[in-house]
């Protein structure tokens, strides 16, 4: 593992006079050399705009940008044409409920789940509330995991999407996904997965798992920030309604008419990210390169490890599942009576970065699991035990301190 | 990953004297964290008035009893981390027996400089909340009384 850690320059700093312990890659992954490499090269040796430029620079870029669209399909196991590139996950969920709106009719009903993230809640609300849709959410259990039998009830012959996250930001849980699926498919239900913390850690093959659309962020897999991916079938991105108009996402354009271009350069309109995209096309080498077989065993055994240190802390309290197999690499808790806030802060002085607060999913903090906010310690490939050590230790110090 | 993990299971003491010296978590802010000073409500009150922090979801309401234009009694109530609610003991201390005038004067800098200590951005509305619920809660009286 040490050779992973000196790819990522970051962990060489010191935080408040200490080694950087990172544990928040739930938020944001840290960046591997290769990437930044990839994206200085694009500012030094070829930078410039792609698509419609016949120079060699512009030939070189729109050839990267282009590869990176493969790259991200390998990854995925999807067809070049069906990777779109936006700005992140939100952005990619927000295409969909706008492009998707002028398909649904009042009465229509859409299904999430208690466990969603504000990003693939607060469209589809929105949307409800303006086309008289019906949401409804499929129950969370006392164990943190979906109520399938809840499920089953509330998809029905009306209900035009299903939308859920493949892995939970809070409570760690790995949806059955293919499960899911096979509900949805009995209707005329469009699935979409938000697949923003399962991409940067266990493989997700979205021919096997059949699901519509699925959006994730290049940031959280050891990309730049600033790119996302909306992946959608070849036949349904044909039928979808473009989501922003203008330059790069037509065929022919008059003073009264446009034709527009085909997916995926239809959902791409304006000049994109394209050093995000050179980087995120770097992250996935990377990833290759590791291999997301030995990143996914990596997390979940600190996952493991992490439950097994932090449950024998005073007056723990963890949230989730309790078996790190059914988990992604990441552990949320309270430690009874001390708010995280103070846990975090008193973390980071001993240069521990931890995330404490709702995580952008409050209705499953504040109504399910009845907290104000929780901590979260999140792991990727490049922590270790000796990362979980630490944290252990500086919370129950910091826990002594706060007691009252 | 054969790296030896040794548990770090005691109090590092450099870390110790790292969260003494910063003085985010000093005994004083701890005193009032532990016990704070006027928590409760009060029955009779001139106003009160309840705000929220975005970024945690904390809550905090405020009560004030005025009395020949002299603030009487004053109490706070809600749930909060140590900064925000040692905010609110120190402020409630503070604003005892000021005037209206003085209570509108109070200022985000006055309330920093009575917590003494080095807030970042995000731990800044932290340490203001009360601040925030005291301001909005004699906007609401103002409003109040001119319409």
């Amino acid at each position: 593992m040490q050779a992973i850690e000196k790819d990522f320059p970051i962990l060489k700093r010191q935080v408040n006079g200490r080694r950087l312990v990172y544990l928040d890659s739930a938020a944001s992954s840290l960046t591997p050399e290769p990437v930044l490499a990839a994206m200085n090269q694009y500012y030094r040796e070829y930078r410039s705009n792609i698509h419609r430029a016949v120079y060699r620079l512009s030939e070189i870029a729109t050839q990267k940008y282009e590869a990176a669209r493969a790259r991200v399909a390998g990854l995925i196991n999807s067809r070049e044409d069906e990777v779109i590139f936006t700005r992140n996950t939100t952005e990619s969920l927000n295409l969909l409920a706008y492009s998707l709106s002028g398909s649904l009719s009042p009465g229509d009903e859409i299904v999430l789940t208690e466990m969603e993230h504000h990003s693939n809640l607060i469209p589809w609300q929105q949307l409800a509330a303006k086309n008289k849709l019906k949401l409804s959410f499929i129950k969370v259990d006392k164990r943190g995991v979906l109520d399938l039998k809840h499920a089953e009830s509330l998809i029905n012959e009306k209900t035009k999407i299903l939308s859920f996250t493949h892995a939970s930001n809070i409570l760690g849980t790995i949806n059955p996904v293919k499960k899911l699926v096979n509900l949805a498919r009995k209707f005329n239900t469009l699935v979409i997965l938000d697949a923003a913390q399962s991409i940067p850690h266990i493989p997700v093959d979205v021919k096997r798992l059949d699901i519509d659309f699925m959006a994730f962020s290049g940031h959280k897999m050891f990309g730049p920030t600033g790119i996302g991916v909306l992946y959608g079938k070849h036949a349904l991105l044909e039928k979808l309604q473009p989501f922003q108009f203008g330059g790069g996402m037509i065929s022919e354009v008059s003073f009264n008419h446009t034709l527009f271009a085909d997916p995926p350069l239809r959902f791409e309109a304006g000049t994109p990210a394209i050093a995000e995209v050179i980087g995120l096309s770097a992250a996935v080498d990377y990833i290759n390169k590791l291999k997301m077989q030995h990143i996914k065993s990596h997390t979940q055994s600190l996952a493991a490890y992490a439950i097994s240190r932090l449950s024998k802390v005073p007056g723990m309290e963890i949230y989730g599942p309790k078996s790190a197999k059914s988990r992604a690499g990441l552990v949320s808790f309270n430690i009874k009576g001390i708010h995280p806030h103070d846990l975090a802060s008193m973390l980071d002085k001993a240069g521990v970065a931890i995330r404490a607060g709702h995580m952008c999913v409050m209705p499953l903090v504040k109504q399910i699991l009845k907290q104000d906010a929780v901590c979260r310690a999140s792991f990727h490939v490049y922590n270790t035990k000796k990362d979980i050590d630490v944290l252990v230790a500086s919370l129950k110090t910091s826990s002594e301190i706060l007691r009252r | 990953m054969k790296r030896k993990t040794k548990a770090q299971e005691s109090i590092d003491p450099t870390w110790l004297g790292n969260v003494a010296d910063d003085n985010l978590y000093r005994e004083n802010i701890l005193d009032h964290y532990r016990n704070p000073r006027n928590f409760g409500k009060l029955v009779r009150y001139t106003f009160r008035h309840k705000d929220t922090n975005t970024t945690c979801g904390d809550e905090l309401e405020i009560y004030a009893l005025l009395k020949k234009n002299k603030l009487q009694e004053i109490r706070f109530f809600g749930r909060g981390c140590a900064i925000s609610i040692a905010a609110a003991s120190m402020l409630t201390e503070y604003l005892k027996g000021k005037s209206m005038q003085e209570l509108k004067k109070v200022s985000q800098e006055d309330l920093l400089k009575m917590l003494g200590i080095n807030l970042g951005p995000v731990r800044k509305k932290c340490g203001l909340l009360c601040l925030k619920a005291l301001t909005n809660a004699l906007k609401e009286k103002h409003e109040k009384a001119c319409c």
